[in-house]
Parts: C-alpha cells; structure tokens; sequence
C-alpha cells in the first residue's frame, strides 16, 4: 500500500473519531441545526464538482455531469446553511423580568 | 510560490473552519459563531479550488454556482419549520446526487485503477443510493407518498440480493475488465436499492432514517476525497459521517430499537394487533378549559410535554402565551422534550424556539424526568407513546422497553387530544385511564386559547 493512501486513511479515522467527539457534546437542543449544519458541509462534494467541471481535458459528458453536480451542491450548501442560521436565530435565553 | 499553489493553505484553513464550525455548535451561545466558520470554511474550499491550476474553464462552473444559490437560498427561506425534516432530506439528495454525478463523470473521463477506483464505486454507490432513499424520504415526509410501511413477502431478501449484485458488479469495475454495461447497470441497482430501502420504514421512524442518510452522505463525500486523493474532503466526510451516525444511534435507543430493527423491522404492522384487545370502553375523567384553567392556576410548578401533534395543530403560540400568563402568577414552567418528539433529532426544540419560548425552557429527557414527582400538573399536547407507562411494564406493549418520560408522576395530568383513538403507532394509552389523569377533549390550538382565556378569571 502506498504511504500516500496510508496516510488518507489515517486523516480519515482521526476525522471520524474527532467528529464522534464533537458531536457527542452537542446538546440536544441543538440536533436539528446541527444536522442541517453537517449538511452543509457534506457537500464540500462541491469541490470534485468544480474539478471535473472545469478541468481542461474535461469531455463533453463530464462537463455536463459536472455542472449539474455543481448546481446541486451548490443548492445544499446555501439551503444548509442558510437554514441553519434561520433556525439559530429564533433560539432565544429567558430575559430576565427586573421584577 | 504562485497564485494557483494557494490552494493548500485555503484547504487546510477550510478544514480547521469546519471543525471548529462543528465545536462552536456545542452551544445555543456559540453557535450562529458555528455556522459563520462553516461558511467561511466552505468559501475557502471554493476558492481555493477555483485557483487550482487543473482548472482551467469557468464559465460552467458559475453557471452552476449561480444556478445552485438561486434555487438554495429561496428553498432555505421559504420552507416553514415544520418542513424542516422534509427540507432536509430534499438537501440530502442534492448533495449526495452531486457526489455520485462526480463519480460518474470521473469514471468516464480518466477510469482510474486500484485504490482510487475502489474508492470511486463507494462513492458512487453510496451516492446513488442516498439520493433516491433522500427523495423517497422526502416524499414519505411530504405525503407525496404513503407514510405506512410498504411490505411484500421476502422483501428484504430482494433487496439484499439487489444490494448484493450492485457490490458484485462494483468490484467487477474495480478489479477491470468489466463490460462496458457493468457501470450502468451498477449505479442503476444502486438508485433502485435507495427506493426499495425506504418502502418498509414507517413515517415514525423517518428521524432516524434522516439521521442515517446524513452519514452517508458524509461517507459518500470521503469516498470522493479517497478517489480524488483530497484529504480535505475526507475530513469534512467523516466529520459528517460521524454526526448522523451518533445522531441515528440516539434515535435509536430514544426508541429502544436496534438498526436492524429500523432498516428491515417495518414497524407499525405488528401492532395492529396488540392494540385491537385492548379498546374496551373504560371510563376517563375529562374536564373543560375552565376547570383546567384553575388548577393551573393553583399550581406551583407545570411541566408541559409537547409532541409532534402540537405543531400540527399549529398550537405552540398559544401554549407560549399560556407559559407566559403562568410565569407572570409565579408557575414555574418548564418542557419536557422527549428525543423523538417531533420529527427528526431536535426538531421540538426549533418548534418553541420559533414560538418564541426560551431554550432555557427547555429540558431533554434525562434532565427532567426526576421533576415530574414535584410538578402539580403534567400538560402532555400532542404526544402519546412517549408518556405512556405501557412501556415500562407491558412486556406485551411494542413500546415495552421505550425510555418515556414520567408524567404519571405528577399530581394531575392532562392530556389535550382530539379523541381517544391510539396515536400514531396504534398503541392503546393506559394514561387516559389514569385516576390523576384529565382528558381534555378537542383541537389542541382551540383548547389551549381556551385556557387562555379563561385563566385570568380563575382564582
């Protein structure tokens, strides 16, 4: 196995153990922003998009392919995260009633 | 150093942005701090590989930004909060439609060998199927399509047998010298599995069939970044890969049910018959708005239980005003949210956070369950199965085993609902036969401005 895909799979677990630890100290009140949020961000898919898309040998085919990929991440990338600052935005602390 | 060799350190400035994106949601006080780094982050990562040399033509690509943010932004915008679920499963098939078109595309233009392409068939599999089981969720969530689970006899041995022959077909193009029908038939069974997937799971377990289908789309993002050999996206897949697996897990226990159980159990079929012995007319005590206004009134502490049949009745601005009017005559009040109230992780919580109830409100199961002993009055709106004491003793009930939450502790309890028929999952509900218990007849919205009004007249 080469060290270069040695290596990837080490980023790769200590991502995915990093993330079991973040995401375990995340309150409940906040799983919906939170899922919403990943979402966001599982379309950094956008950059393969971008890649193929804008490639200087790219075919016909993978231009296509390409730019509807780029379309869709795009939309889950602003709908993610627009929706989640929308919803963290209405998450309010109790104002203390001077009484 | 040029211009286009940027693209390393806006990657890694992305990866430490989305991290920390992750770590600032920890906290209702952090976390629009969160969301700023995630899109910072993302930003970064565009950017960054805009200026990559191998990219060479523009023109599509802002085609496809522009196009992508303006159908993003007013579907974000326009979708109410109880949509959210729907909206995010519609997001997921997005992305996870991109990754597999990436895939695709990438295995015509250059068919890479080895590693990268065993990678590239994950991706493309995962891809695929996540996108039709995010539509067919989306749809069961919208009710484009029937919410009760879809059976046949021997369905999960054809969809293992499916699954099966796309793997096999998969690692046929890996190991090459497949033919040249090997590609297409594979991500065809992959997007054909993604449907039969969803057909037997219920509506009541779609929070976590979301949760699920968000780790793979953060899977199917990793995979990319093995195929592509891009470490960035192979932190930001398993970061997400990670989330909905932890979140699915605690649906799952917040259901007592293990994955398999949620993936191949079709639930709501076995309990048919579990409720039909049990419909006997046994009395209930019920009581009118007025009555319920005063003893509220006369309490010390109130713990409201909302569920899903609340926001339905769009009756949350008015369980605020009465939390309201009850805070100013010195009730303590607070909620009792139960992991699957709603319907996916956390989604109640977003329903009162809209309705403009503080999140300090707020309690999750385990925090508050110790509480109800002490409350004077358990008001449950539209929840069922998860204050229904079955499931802690009636090894019979399907719920046996559910955490609940203990409403019957309280000193009264009342239960706002349309009529006595069982809940969503079928299941008879022992509470309303309660001797404590007050069943409060009608629409949840009406009844709650009942109450409201008559409140100031009471004592």
């Amino acid at each position: 196995m080469s060290t270069e895909i040695e290596l990837s799979i080490y980023v790769f677990l200590l991502a995915g153990f990093l993330g079991l630890e973040l995401v375990q100290r995340v309150s409940p009140l906040l799983h919906t922003p939170l899922m919403s949020l990943t979402n966001a961000i599982s379309a950094i898919s956008v950059v393969g998009a971008i890649l193929i898309t804008g490639a200087g040998d790219a075919t016909m085919l993978s231009k296509v392919l390409g730019v509807v990929a780029v379309t869709c991440s795009t939309i889950n990338i602003v709908a993610g995260f627009l929706i989640t600052d929308r919803m963290l935005k209405m998450f309010k602390k109790e104002k203390k009633e001077a009484k | 150093m040029t211009i286009a060799d940027l693209w390393q350190p806006a990657y890694l400035i992305a990866a430490v942005l989305i991290i920390l994106s992750i770590k600032w949601l920890n906290s209702p006080a952090t976390a629009r701090r969160g969301v700023q780094a995630g899109q910072i982050g993302m930003l970064c990562a565009v950017i960054g590989t805009l200026l990559r040399h191998e990219v060479v033509s523009f023109e599509w690509i802002a085609l496809g930004l522009v196009l992508g943010a303006g159908i993003g932004a007013p579907l974000a915008y326009l979708m109410p909060m109880t949509a959210l679920p729907q909206l995010t499963a519609l997001s997921h098939a997005f992305g996870a439609f991109a990754a597999a078109l990436v895939g695709t595309a990438e295995y015509y233009h250059k068919v890479p060998t080895g590693f990268p392409m065993a990678a590239l068939v994950i991706e493309t599999l995962l891809g695929y199927l996540t996108f039709t089981a995010s539509i067919m969720a989306f749809g069961k969530l919208q009710e484009l399509v029937p919410t009760r689970p879809m059976t046949y006899p021997g369905q999960n041995f054809v969809n293992l047998v499916l699954l099966g022959v796309a793997i096999v077909l998969g690692g046929w193009v890996t190991i090459g010298g497949a033919p040249v029908w090997a590609f297409p038939v594979f991500s065809g069974l992959s997007l054909l599995f993604g449907v039969l997937l969803i057909l037997p799971i219920g509506g009541g377990d779609m929070p976590t069939v979301i949760a699920l289908l968000n780790s793979y789309a953060g899977m199917a993002a990793a995979a990319m970044g093995f195929a592509l050999n891009n470490k960035l996206l192979i932190i930001a897949g398993a970061l997400n890969a990670a989330s909905g697996f932890i979140l699915s897990v605690i649906m799952c226990k917040a259901m007592n049910r293990s994955f398999t159980n949620v993936l191949f159990g079709a639930f709501g079929q076995v309990q048919a018959g579990a409720a039909a012995g049990k419909v006997d007319a046994k009395p209930v005590r019920s009581a009118s708005a007025e009555d319920a206004a005063s003893i509220l009134a006369g309490s010390r502490k109130v713990i409201v239980v909302p569920g899903y049949g609340m926001a339905v009745a769009q009756a949350q601005h008015k369980i605020r005003e009465l939390t309201d009017m009850l805070v100013k005559r010195g009730v303590d009040v607070q909620f009792a949210i139960h992991p699957v109230a709603g319907r996916m992780p956390g989604h109640m919580n977003v329903l009162l956070a809209e309705a403009d109830i503080a999140y300090d409100r707020l309690h999750e199961m385990e925090e508050i369950n110790s509480d109800f002993g002490e409350a004077d009055v358990a008001l449950v709106v539209g929840a069922n199965d998860v204050v229904n004491p079955a499931a802690r003793h009636d090894t019979a009930s399907p719920i046996y085993g559910m955490p609940i939450l203990d409403v019957d502790k309280a000193h009264t309890v009342m239960v706002i609902k349309r009529s006595l028929n069982p809940g969503f999952a079928g299941i008879d509900n022992e509470l309303y036969y309660h001797d404590r218990t007050l069943m409060l007849f009608g629409d949840a919205k009406q009844f709650v401005a009942d109450i409201v009004k008559e409140l100031p007249k009471a004592a």
